[in-house]
């Protein structure tokens, strides 16, 4: 349960591996979380570029190798803090097993207090434009997988009364670009799944945080030069811990992009589709 | 759905609120097994969520056949479990009797104070409620009721046991004997906190009533002075002899504003309250009457809604005699932080009860009101935590709304023995609550 502080005992992180995921989770354990379940995709894959539940083959090791790599891996960094880590297996594309998952995670943590679905794949453009059929399936991660682990976590939350659903959208999705439009495509539709679906439990004790972090420097985003107001996995994690306990529904990282959106979004076209990147 | 909060307003969570009538209305929800849990709730004075239940449901226990009789011979009370100490004072004090221990307001039931076991300024004499009990009637996850005496292991698990065990529908207890509805009240100023504790310490035992107040907004030489009231009922003689010396008409009560501005508490204003207060509390000597004597706050309705949107938390401890040293480190921590609390209270206890739960030990007990959105106050709270466990201390559960489970069984050394005949008593975890999932219980 939430305490009268804002802190929180579990939480169940959708996509183990992410970077800002753990970063968050690490968080909330030093202030206090007793339980982490981490959600993670059984077997590396070679698709992309990755991040989140399908990480590359370091995270895996985290996972797999046991010994020295998983102590010294998120799980034992975790554990070191004083929590209680279970890792369960996620697949953001199969939508039919998450349900289940989300069982799984209520069986091994109980009520669930934050639910981090941090899950994507950032992927390439011009890679997406020669192959359409990466491209859908980058979709079906990004946004479809999004759908079914969303409504998933919010019937249970529904049940429970109270808990938030911490959603990772991006400023990508605000308005669309022309440089990265497959990936922002699915960021335009999580975000506004992720504001319906904080509609739909308005009410029922649970919640859903929208956060829009701009460039995050990091494993996803490694080679590609940083946009300005860049900012760092650490820096989320922090925004997103405020964010959970002010109760805030969206969550700009960092927060001065709000209003450079709010120029953005009535920029003319003519102009917004010539940005560079 | 209902969303309900404790006293202190903070983390509120929804649930299906019902209210039976009848103790067979009640049994028939509990032998439901309802997915999320059933949790009593009497009058919502519990600061943290020990009366609420997130999805489940929490079942109001002031409709339930309120009711009462005093067996004049005795002073024996039987009272239903949602029976107010208000009505019963305002039925008793007439007659000749009070209460055996209240706390801070009236406006608890005694299923709350069996629950909670609660306490008050007659602790070092008094011990707590439970401690004046003949026999309760618990209605267990089964459905059925039983009758508990404090030969039964289940009574004591229930005595403190934060409605976990079942809920108490019925009890009986011993009721004090009175000449007068005042209080004959001596005031007294102390210089430091080393006083407040000396004076406490050497004069208590001659007062059944006892309570300091501490000015935590002081540094220095003059950190923790306090204002010592110290109580004991009038006798017939002690009181102008016009009119009924058994009359008890508590004040209508004021409404706190609907809304207070956030930070209305703040330490410019509770600093000038503190002086004001310390200023004007010169040794003398009072008669009283009972409602401003034992519950001052209860002259105005909602004074929990002053802290402004974020509510705010009490923070309770004891601790042993001998652990002087971790109260004036709290103190002196609080007084150097600047950390605001409008009428932190100290008191000096006496012996517990042999309830497994129950927050009383023999020693000293603080409890502060905190603004819930002071900054820092989660790491602050942390530390003091570790400090109260480590001199053999505990928080008080009823007032508790944030500390870490791993700390429970270290301040509750009785823990696994409660959760064993709880376990028994109720193997499916039907009576849940908020506070019961955020600590484990």
């Amino acid at each position: 349960m939430k305490n009268a502080l804002g802190s929180v005992d579990t939480v169940l992180l959708l996509g183990g591996r992410s970077e800002i995921g753990l970063a968050t989770a690490e968080l909330l354990v030093r202030a206090g979380a007793r339980t982490v379940v981490l959600a993670t995709r059984p077997t590396p894959v070679t698709a992309s570029r990755p991040a989140g539940a399908d990480g590359p083959a370091a995270g895996a090791a985290d996972r797999e190798g046991g010994g020295d790599a998983h102590h010294n891996g998120p799980v034992g960094r975790l554990a070191r803090l004083g929590a209680e880590v279970h890792e369960i297996d996620f697949d953001a594309a199969h939508p039919e097993t998450h349900a289940k998952v989300i069982d799984t995670a209520v069986r091994l943590a109980g009520d669930l207090d934050v639910v981090i679905a941090a899950f994507g794949v950032l992927g390439d453009q011009a890679a997406y434009e020669d192959d359409p059929v990466s491209a859908a399936e980058s979709m079906a991660v990004n946004l479809g997988g999004h759908v079914s682990a969303g409504l998933s976590v919010a019937r249970r939350l529904r049940e429970q009364g109270h808990g938030t659903l911490v959603v990772l959208s991006s400023v990508a999705g605000v308005r669309v670009r022309r440089a990265n439009f497959v990936y922002g495509a699915a960021k335009a539709g999580l975000d506004g799944f992720a504001q319906g679906l904080g509609d739909a439990l308005h009410g029922s004790g649970a919640r859903v945080m929208v956060v829009r972090p701009g460039f995050v420097r990091g494993r996803m985003t490694k080679g590609l030069p940083a946009a300005p107001m860049a900012t760092t996995p650490a820096e989320v994690a922090v925004a997103i811990v405020q964010g959970l306990r002010d109760g805030s529904p969206v969550v700009w990282v960092p927060r001065g992009l709000r209003l450079v959106f709010t120029a953005m979004r009535v920029l003319p076209r003519t102009l917004w589709r010539r940005l560079p990147r | 759905m209902t969303f309900l909060t404790g006293w202190g307003r903070t983390a509120p969570t929804p649930a299906t609120l019902v209210a039976p009538r009848t103790v067979a209305e009640l049994a028939a929800l509990v032998a439901g097994s309802p997915p999320r849990g059933l949790i009593a709730r009497g009058l919502g004075r519990a600061y943290g969520d020990a009366a609420q239940n997130a999805g489940g449901l929490v079942a109001d226990l002031t409709r339930l056949e309120p009711r009462w009789s005093l067996d004049p011979a005795t002073g024996v009370v039987t009272a239903s479990g949602g029976t107010s100490l208000h009505d019963l004072m305002t039925g008793l004090v007439p007659k000749g009797w009070f209460v055996p221990v209240t706390p801070g307001t009236r406006h608890v039931t005694v299923g709350g104070a069996v629950a909670a076991d609660v306490h008050g300024k007659n602790h070092h004499l008094d011990s707590s409620f439970g401690a004046h009990l003949r026999s309760l009637t618990l209605l267990t996850a089964d459905g059925t009721t039983r009758v508990l005496t404090p030969s039964d292991e289940a009574f004591w698990a229930t005595v403190g046991g934060m409605g976990l065990t079942g809920v108490v529908v019925e009890a009986s207890f011993g009721c004090v004997p009175i000449e007068t509805s005042r209080v004959a009240v001596e005031v007294t100023r102390t210089r430091d906190l080393d006083h407040t504790l000396e004076v406490m310490a050497a004069t208590d035992d001659g007062h059944r009533y006892t309570v300091a107040w501490v000015d935590l907004l002081t540094r220095g030489a003059r950190m923790g002075r306090g204002v010592l009231t110290r109580g004991d009922h009038a006798r017939r003689d002690e009181i102008p002899h016009a009119g009924d010396p058994l009359a008890f008409a508590p004040a209508a009560r004021v409404a706190a504003p609907p809304w207070a501005p956030d930070g209305l508490l703040n330490q410019v204003t509770v600093r000038a309250f503190n002086q004001a207060w310390y200023a004007k509390a010169r040794e003398r000597r009072v008669i009283q009457d009972i409602a401003p004597f034992f519950h001052p706050l209860d002259f105005m309705e909602g004074w929990n809604r002053m802290y402004g949107s974020r509510g705010f938390v009490q923070y309770q401890f004891a601790v042993p005699f001998g652990a002087e040293g971790t109260l004036r480190r709290v103190v002196s921590r609080l007084s150097a932080e600047g950390v605001v609390s409008f009428v932190p209270v100290l008191k000096r206890f006496g012996p517990g009860t042999p309830g497994m739960l129950s927050f009383p030990l023999p020693g000293w007990t603080l409890a502060l009101d905190i603004p819930a959105g002071l900054p820092g106050l989660a790491r602050l709270l942390r530390v003091f935590d570790t400090w109260v466990a480590e001199a053999g201390g505990r928080l008080y559960l009823a007032k508790d709304a944030r500390m870490r489970a791993e700390l429970l069984p270290v301040m509750y050394p009785r823990l696994a023995e409660w959760a064993r005949i709880r376990r028994r008593l109720d193997p499916e975890g039907v009576f849940r609550s908020d506070l019961a999932r955020r600590l484990g219980l």
